[in-house]
């Protein structure tokens, strides 16, 4: 089964040898390790054409090394990787998987920063070439948004690095839907909707439908299991590096593929969340939103959860910079020490070079150093209490940081926060590649933090997340719409006020 | 992307994954091809001065090793310049008198200080890249050392010259001297909260920044640092040479930036360490020894020096595994 075929016969399309008559990719005995940590042992995986492939599991769990490694820039340890009916472990690259039909849209999103948007979906095509190539790779950009994300406001001009999380992961995804002269069989979306907001995400998610009944095959990896049960014909739960349960999406409901994931499915208690902090005393945080024209402003009080709401990109993390600015430059706007807790990881949070354990306790060091001179033994066991704290997956923390999954590498950031003695935490949409479990620990942390007295900003793009929150303000354009306590906060009120266009008050 | 360092490794095998250690590898062997030319002759003698010489480029090196960790773009050009204005001032203040050494010292010092400052301002409130700053920055400083300078024929103070020329069992004093203070110095970058600061912005500024730190406190205290080292040098080569010159900083821009490339640091910024630039500068100057001693004309000597450095960064760069 491992025999490797030569070179040339990788680019055709499958013939008769095919081992099934529809699968487009095979995976066998899959295995690959990262030093001590085993990332996948041994997993058998499937693909037909026409479907769409839901695959859930907590982070750590392989999902992402295994996505890797079918889009060719991991090579497996062991086993077999067949597509098109053909062997092709050996030779298995980037470029294989591409002239296979075979893309991915991965979680470390993969644009060029200081190019356009243009020129990124050109780097897919080499087929555009000679002259007006810009403006043909620009028409084909364009036209997949227009297809994918209806009124997305991106142009074929715009510099990647100036476009928002969110918008950039638009492009990324439609990047990876584009078809110029290739073939596209099977797109993998690793956690695609991390970064959109719930309108967004809908659109993506009926594209996707769209694909799959035109004979298209989609893997799509989500920590939103009702994404997965809407959207996925069939769900793979991975644990520990394996391939756990797969069963058809319709034998799923919510609690089931908790279950199979292998955590407590913990029954989530809202409101009655105690009487609302407001009302006495001074608020420690009151700021302008930078676009705000009327005299709305954004306040938060000790001990409170405040959500920042709203579509994605309508000036949530501009707000939440404004106020890490306002405490770190003395005004009087905020009264308190912040820490931040970064969503886009790669350009806000990691530091590539360092270590788990470093890039964990850089915000505290400060605190624990005397004469500037670091504590070295203080800053070891501050890490290792936020390690068993938070459940960094990890035999050592003095590893790389980049050898974490994404969603690890999230819980490192946590820690930093957490960890140091900032009064005021603010956290820009911070649960992108968390999985259920610790997004569960993670909430209860910040109820007991809050508890305690700290107060928490908290933007997110996941609408169920507002439910933690003691007061919510809704942002559209970058100014507050919408000002409401938890007793009158509905989903119903959320959407209507990142979309109304004349405002009642 | 994915590498994770093997928890149980030999301590040998660790020693060997040292970015440095090439450096090391290379100037010793580079002088064992010289003392096996010469039949064993002034083995020594070469180590000796090696010693010495490299000490020069030791002081200025760490500053810039320091400036080039804190991220791409960064780099100090204003070097040369400054030790041609620090060694000429100090020079001057001391005017051959034993009692004013210290003064001198400390003049050059803050002469050095005064560059850094005056760098940063040009980067961070004219907003200029920093190569272009510091080189403009040295074009005015020069300016200011001719005018200041010219025709300086003061002799430094003898106490001095003896110190800087001075052994310890046949050791440099010189040499002694600045390995205590790039002692001190790989302290700084390793355990310090300024040093932590300097790697963390080197990595991702837009990272140090949210987590607290000051990037451009940490960025205007590395320039400082920088001219303030390079200072000190002018003095010190002034002192070793008799008598200040103008042109006595020119070959310490290029050798600043190939100790720390040598070395083992990062260019990217981020990654950097102190005994990698000892390991460079003792190659760096062995090297030339070396072929000078197979007598070999100028031009073929630079072509040398040229092919064996490039070759040395090949070598070392396979150590880059660690980057992600």
């Amino acid at each position: 089964m491992c025999s490797s075929r030569p070179a040339a016969a990788f680019a055709i399309p499958a013939d008769g040898r095919a081992l099934t008559t529809d699968s487009i990719v095979r995976l066998s005995h899959v295995e690959r390790s990262f030093g001590a940590v085993r990332a996948l042992a041994g997993v058998d995986l499937d693909v037909v054409a026409g479907e769409c492939l839901g695959l859930v599991g907590h982070n750590g769990a392989g999902k992402s090394t295994l996505m890797q490694i079918l889009a060719g820039t991991l090579q497996p340890g062991s086993g077999s990787l067949v597509v098109h009916g053909r062997d092709l472990t050996a030779a298995y690259s980037v470029g294989v998987a591409q002239a296979n039909g075979v893309r991915c849209v991965f979680q470390e999103l993969s644009l060029c920063p200081n190019l356009s948007v243009a020129e990124n979906a050109r780097i897919l095509h080499p087929s555009i070439r000679g002259f007006g190539w810009r403006r043909r790779a620009g028409a084909l950009i364009v036209g997949k948004l227009d297809e994918i994300f209806p009124g997305h406001g991106i142009t074929a001009g715009d510099i990647v690095g100036d476009l928002s999380l969110g918008r950039r992961q638009m492009v990324e995804i439609a990047r990876a839907f584009s078809v110029s002269d290739g073939r596209l069989d099977l797109v993998i979306l690793d956690e695609p909707t991390s970064s959109l907001d719930s309108i967004v995400s809908a659109q993506l998610l009926a594209f996707v439908r769209r694909f799959i009944s035109a004979g298209g095959s989609v893997i799509l990896i989500s920590h939103l299991l009702n994404e997965i049960l809407s959207t996925a014909d069939r769900v793979v739960v991975m644990r520990d590096g394996r391939v756990v349960d797969a069963r058809p999406a319709a034998a799923h409901s919510h609690g089931s593929l908790v279950a199979a994931m292998g955590s407590v499915a913990v029954e989530e208690k809202h409101g009655a969340g105690g009487a609302s902090k407001r009302g006495s005393g001074t608020p420690i945080v009151e700021i302008r939103p930078e676009r705000q024209r009327d005299s709305r402003r954004l306040t938060v009080h000790r001990g409170e959860i405040v959500g920042l709401a709203g579509l994605a990109g309508h000036g949530q993390t501009a707000t939440l910079r404004a106020i890490f600015r306002a405490a770190r430059g003395g005004s009087n706007a905020v009264q308190g020490s912040v820490a931040f807790v970064a969503g886009d990881r790669q350009t806000d949070g990691v530091f590539p070079l360092w270590s788990i354990a470093e890039n964990a306790i850089i915000s505290s060091g400060a605190r624990l150093a005397r004469f500037g001179v670091i504590n070295r033994a203080g800053e070891a066991a501050l890490a290792a209490a936020w390690k068993q704290k938070i459940g960094i997956r990890t035999p050592d923390l003095a590893n790389p940081i980049l050898s974490l999954s994404g969603g690890n590498q999230q819980k490192v950031l946590f820690a930093r926060a957490l960890g140091s003695e900032a009064e005021i935490v603010l956290m820009d949409d911070p649960m992108r590649g968390v999985d259920i479990g610790t997004k569960q620990e993670v909430y209860a942390i910040v109820k007991a933090e809050a508890e305690r007295g700290r107060s928490f900003v908290w933007y997110t793009t996941e609408l169920d997340e507002l439910k933690h929150c003691d007061h919510v303000y809704v942002f559209r354009s970058g100014a507050v719409v919408a000002d409401l306590s938890r007793a009158e906060l509905t989903e119903e009120k959320v959407l209507q006020s990142s979309f109304e266009i004349a405002e009642a008050s | 992307m994915n590498t994770v360092a093997a928890p149980t490794r030999s301590p040998l095998a660790r020693f060997a994954t040292r970015p440095w250690i090439w450096s090391f590898i290379g100037a010793l062997a580079v002088w064992v091809a010289t003392i096996v030319f010469t039949g064993g002759k002034g083995a020594g003698e070469i180590l000796s001065v090696a010693l010495t010489f490299s000490s020069f480029f030791v002081i200025v090196g760490v500053g810039q090793m320091f400036v080039i960790t804190t991220g791409p773009g960064n780099v100090d050009l204003s070097i040369p310049a400054n030790i041609a204005l620090s060694g000429a001032l100090a020079m001057i203040l001391m005017d051959g008198s034993n009692g004013m050494i210290l003064a001198g010292l400390v003049a050059a010092v803050l002469c050095g200080v005064a560059i850094g400052c005056f760098n940063y301002i040009l980067i961070r409130t004219l907003q200029i890249p920093p190569i272009i700053a510091t080189l403009s920055a040295s074009f005015i400083i020069q300016s200011i050392a001719i005018a200041y300078g010219r025709g300086l024929k003061i002799k430094p103070p003898p106490l001095l010259t003896d110190l800087v020329q001075a052994h310890i069992l046949s050791v440099p004093l010189l040499a002694l001297f600045v390995l205590a203070l790039s002692v001190g110095l790989a302290f700084v970058l390793n355990r310090t909260l300024y040093g932590r600061a300097v790697t963390a912005v080197g990595q991702n500024p837009r990272a140090a920044e949210l987590a607290g730190i000051s990037v451009g406190r940490t960025r205007f205290l590395t320039y400082v640092l920088s001219a303030a080292l390079a200072g000190l040098c002018g003095a010190m080569l002034a002192a070793f040479s008799g008598g200040a010159s103008l042109n006595m900083g020119e070959e310490y821009l290029l050798a600043s930036i190939a100790v720390v490339v040598i070395g083992g640091s990062s260019v990217a910024g981020g990654d950097s360490n102190v005994p990698g630039i000892w390991g460079a500068s003792l190659f760096m100057y062995l090297l030339v020894t070396m072929l000078n001693t197979f007598g070999v004309g100028a031009g073929v000597r630079l072509v040398a020096t040229g092919v064996i450095i490039i070759a040395v960064i090949t070598i070392a760069g396979g150590k880059s595994s660690g980057r992600g």
